[in-house]
C-alpha cells in the first residue's frame, strides 16, 4: 500500500515537472510568436512589460483571468463549459509518452505512436464541441470547418506515422528514436523525405494555423469556433493551439530528426567535443527549429481558401504517401542501406 | 511544353513558397521603423496645424486688436468676437475671444488672415477634453498655450515667413 502510494507521488510529481514547464513554454511561445511576427512586419513587437516586454505573457495571462466569462444565454451550458477543457487536455496528455532523453518518459508504452496518433486526433473533439455548443452561426461555421480539415488530414497524417512505424519497426517513441542513432544522415527524414514533407503540412492543418487557418478565418467568420469564449475559456483554447503547435512540432523531430541524439554524432572530433551536451538539449533545438518555421510560415503565407485546403489533402498528401509508403515498403524488404540495413 | 514543364516543376519544388519565406525571412533582419512614442514622437513640420494659440508681444501686451477677420473669415464659424475699447488706455481690445474646437477645422485660414500674427496654430496634437464644454477655448485659454509654446511658435513663424 505505502509502495504503491509513493509511486503515485512520483508520478504525479513527473506530471508536475512536465506539465509546469510546458505551460510557461507555451506561455513565452506567444510572446516569441508576437515578437517573430513584428520583426518581419518591420515592428517590434511587445516589449513595454518587463525588460524587452519579457513580461508580457504574464500580463497577459492576468488580464484574461480577471475577465468576465460570459455564457451565451442560448447556448448549451455544459458543453460550453466543458468543450475549452476537451480541447486542452488531449494536447497535455499527449505529452505523458513523449521521451525527452534517453529513458526520461513518464509512461514508456511500446504503442506510443498509436496512443499519440489517437490522442492528438481527439482534441478536434473540444473544437468541435465548442462550435456547436455556442450556438451561434460562426462558431459552427468554424467547428465544421476544422472538423472537415482535420479529417481530412488525419488520413496523410496517418500515413506518414505508417511510414515511420515502417522504417523503425516499433511504435515505441524511445525505439523509434533509437533506430536513428549514427549521425545526421540516419535520421528518418532523408529516407521519408516525402512524408517528412507531408507530416509537416498535415502536422500545421491539424494544428489550425496559418495557412491552414480556415477554423478561425477571421476576415470570414470572425474568430471561428471560439467567437462566443472571452476570459479563460478563450485563454484555454489558445492554450491548447499552442501547447498542439509544441506537440507537433516535437514529435516531428522525435520521428525525422532523431529526436534527443546529437547532429554530430559519429563525427571524429566533433562528436566528442559535443558528446557531454544532455540529450535534452537537442530535442528542443529541434523543436525550436519547427516551432520557428510555424510561425515564419504564419508571417508569410495567406490562408488557403477552403476547397484548395480540401485538393491539397485528398488528391495530392493521400496520393504522395501512398505512393512511398510502397517504395519504403520495397527498400526495407531489400535492407537499403544505411537505413534499413 | 517548355512552360507547362518549367510551371510543373515550379509546383512541385514550391519555389513561390520559398520565395515568400525568403522575403519574410529577410525583413526579420531588416531595420525596424516602430518609434517609441511617449519617448519618440514622429517629426512635425513647422506648418502643423495643431491646437490654436493666441500670442503676446515680447513686452507682455496681447497681440490681438479685435479687428474680427479670422472670425469673418472662418469656414466652420468656429470663433466668437466681442471687443469694445479698454478702459485703462481706450485701446482697441477683445471682451471675449472664444474658438470652439468641435467646430474648428483647422484650416489655418484664421492665422493667415491675422494681421498682427496674434491667432497661431502650434504643432501641439496630444489634447482631450474631458467634460462637456472644455472644448470651448476662451481668450485666457488660449493666451495660456500661447505662452507655454511662444518661444516654439517664434521660432517656426520665422522659418516659415520667407514664403509666406
Amino acid at each position: 500500500m505505502m509502495n504503491e502510494l509513493i509511486t503515485l507521488i512520483i508520478i504525479l510529481l513527473k506530471i508536475v515537472l512536465i506539465a509546469i514547464p510546458l505551460i510557461l513554454f507555451i506561455a513565452y511561445l506567444t510572446y516569441f510568436e508576437r515578437k517573430i511576427i513584428g520583426y518581419m512586419q518591420s515592428r517590434i513587437g511587445p516589449n513595454r512589460v518587463g525588460i524587452y516586454g519579457l513580461a508580457q505573457p504574464f500580463a497577459d495571462i492576468l488580464k484574461l483571468i480577471s475577465k468576465e466569462i460570459i455564457i451565451p444565454s442560448t447556448s448549451n451550458r455544459y458543453l460550453f463549459i466543458i468543450a475549452p477543457l476537451l480541447a486542452l487536455a488531449p494536447s497535455l496528455v499527449a505529452w505523458s509518452v513523449i521521451p525527452f532523453s534517453q529513458g526520461k518518459v513518464l509512461a514508456n508504452i511500446n504503442a506510443g505512436l498509436l496512443f499519440i496518433f489517437a490522442i492528438s486526433s481527439l482534441s478536434v473533439y473540444g473544437i468541435l464541441i465548442a462550435g456547436w455548443a455556442s450556438n451561434s452561426k460562426y462558431a459552427l461555421l468554424g467547428a465544421m470547418r476544422s472538423a472537415a480539415q482535420t479529417i481530412s488530414y488525419e488520413i496523410a497524417m496517418g500515413f506518414a506515422f505508417v511510414g515511420v512505424l515502417m522504417a523503425s519497426g516499433s511504435m515505441n517513441l524511445q525505439d523509434i528514436v533509437l533506430k536513428q542513432q549514427g549521425g545526421v544522415f540516419h535520421w528518418f527524414f532523408l529516407p521519408l523525405f516525402p512524408l517528412f514533407f507531408v507530416y509537416w503540412i498535415c502536422a500545421v492543418a491539424e494544428t489550425n494555423r496559418a495557412p491552414f487557418d480556415v477554423a478561425e478565418g477571421e476576415s470570414e467568420i470572425v474568430a471561428g469556433f471560439h467567437v462566443e469564449y472571452s476570459g479563460m475559456g478563450f485563454a484555454l483554447f489558445f492554450l491548447a493551439e499552442y501547447a498542439n503547435m509544441i506537440l507537433v512540432s516535437t514529435i516531428i523531430a522525435l520521428f525525422f530528426l532523431g529526436g534527443w541524439l546529437s547532429p554530430f554524432e559519429n563525427i571524429p572530433y566533433i562528436g566528442v567535443l559535443f558528446s557531454w551536451v544532455p540529450g535534452f538539449f537537442w530535442l528542443f533545438a529541434k523543436t525550436s527549429i519547427f516551432l520557428f518555421l510555424l510561425i515564419w510560415m504564419r508571417a508569410t503565407f495567406p490562408r488557403y481558401r477552403y476547397d484548395q485546403i480540401m485538393r491539397l489533402g485528398w488528391k495530392i498528401l493521400i496520393p504522395i504517401t501512398i505512393v512511398w509508403i510502397i517504395v519504403l515498403g520495397l527498400a526495407v524488404q531489400l535492407k537499403l542501406p544505411p537505413w534499413f540495413s | 511544353m517548355l512552360s507547362k514543364l518549367k510551371f510543373l516543376f515550379k509546383t512541385i519544388l514550391l519555389t513561390e513558397l520559398f520565395q515568400g519565406l525568403r522575403l519574410t525571412g529577410k525583413y526579420f533582419f531588416s531595420a525596424k521603423t516602430t518609434l517609441q512614442f511617449p519617448e519618440e514622437t514622429t517629426p512635425t513640420s513647422p506648418r502643423f496645424r495643431g491646437l490654436l494659440a493666441l500670442r503676446r508681444y515680447p513686452n507682455g501686451e496681447e497681440r490681438c486688436i479685435a479687428c474680427k477677420l479670422c472670425e469673418a473669415v472662418c469656414p466652420a464659424l468656429a470663433i466668437t468676437i466681442e471687443a469694445k475699447p479698454r478702459e485703462s488706455d481706450g485701446a482697441r481690445r477683445t471682451t471675449l475671444y472664444e474658438i470652439d474646437l468641435f467646430k474648428c477645422i483647422y484650416c489655418g485660414f484664421c492665422e493667415e488672415s491675422c494681421p498682427v500674427d496674434s491667432i497661431v496654430l502650434t504643432r501641439e496634437k496630444h489634447y482631450h477634453f474631458t467634460e462637456r464644454g472644455q472644448q470651448i477655448m476662451t481668450k485666457e485659454k488660449l493666451l495660456a498655450i500661447g505662452d507655454k509654446y511662444e518661444s516654439e511658435i517664434a521660432a517656426d513663424k520665422t522659418e516659415d515667413a520667407p514664403y509666406r
